[in-house]
């Protein structure tokens, strides 16, 4: 099924894109996604894995199903800095 | 109420006069601003980037939470992107109340549980380069 990655910050750099189609198998997950990314795009694996995950920009577990036409993004951590 | 990414300068006063109501006693409002140094390197500007949708609807939430907290406060918060220079404005949060004691700990509240969970990321440019904080 058809799904839309977003990317941000250092993960869009390093892809060279803002938003990605991709196809996946049905009762795939936000983390079989980030899988796929590292194969199809290598330089993503020296990347924090410090990730979250969004799907339809709510957060969501990594262990998420999606559905059809989602719109998933990795969010690496974000910089809040110190109190 | 205002919740929202922009990429227009900063200033404190309209959000402050938009949580100011004949019931409120005070407002407090908190301004993070671009610091010239971070972990002892010199910073010469920021980028912040934002997944504004997500970001957006991160911070209505975050309102409506602090809403369940502090009942009688009114809140407004702009976050900036782009490429911004040292001292200029990064992100406001303006909190009224009745009394000043809700209005500072929500406030404070607010900032602290912004930078933890809105996505926005920050790349931080100085001398040898440039690199997205986390």
């Amino acid at each position: 099924m058809h799904i839309t990655l977003r990317l941000f910050a250092s993960y869009r750099e390093a892809v060279g894109k803002s938003e990605l189609p991709f196809e996946i198998d049905a009762g795939s997950t936000p983390r079989d996604v980030l899988v796929k990314l590292r194969e199809l795009y290598p330089q993503t694996q020296r990347l924090s894995d410090r990730l979250a995950f969004a799907v339809n920009a709510s957060y969501a577990p990594a262990d998420t199903v999606l559905n059809e036409g989602d719109e998933v993004t990795l969010i690496p951590p974000v910089a809040g800095g110190w109190r | 109420m205002i919740y929202e990414v922009t990429e227009e300068p900063l200033r404190a006063e309209p959000l402050e006069e938009l949580v100011l109501h004949p019931g409120a006693g005070g407002v407090v409002t908190f301004t993070g601003v671009v610091r010239d140094n971070n972990r002892g390197r010199t910073t010469t500007a920021l980028q912040y980037e934002a997944y504004k949708e997500m970001a957006e609807q991160e911070m209505a939430k975050l309102a409506a939470e602090a809403k369940q907290r502090w009942p009688e406060v009114r809140l407004a918060m702009r976050h900036r992107v782009g490429l911004l220079k040292i001292g200029e404005p990064a992100v406001i949060v303006a909190a009224s109340a009745p009394h000043r004691g809700e209005a500072f700990d929500a406030c404070e509240w607010v900032i602290d549980t912004l930078k933890e969970r809105v996505p926005i990321w920050k790349k931080e440019y100085g001398e040898g380069g440039a690199v997205w904080l986390d």
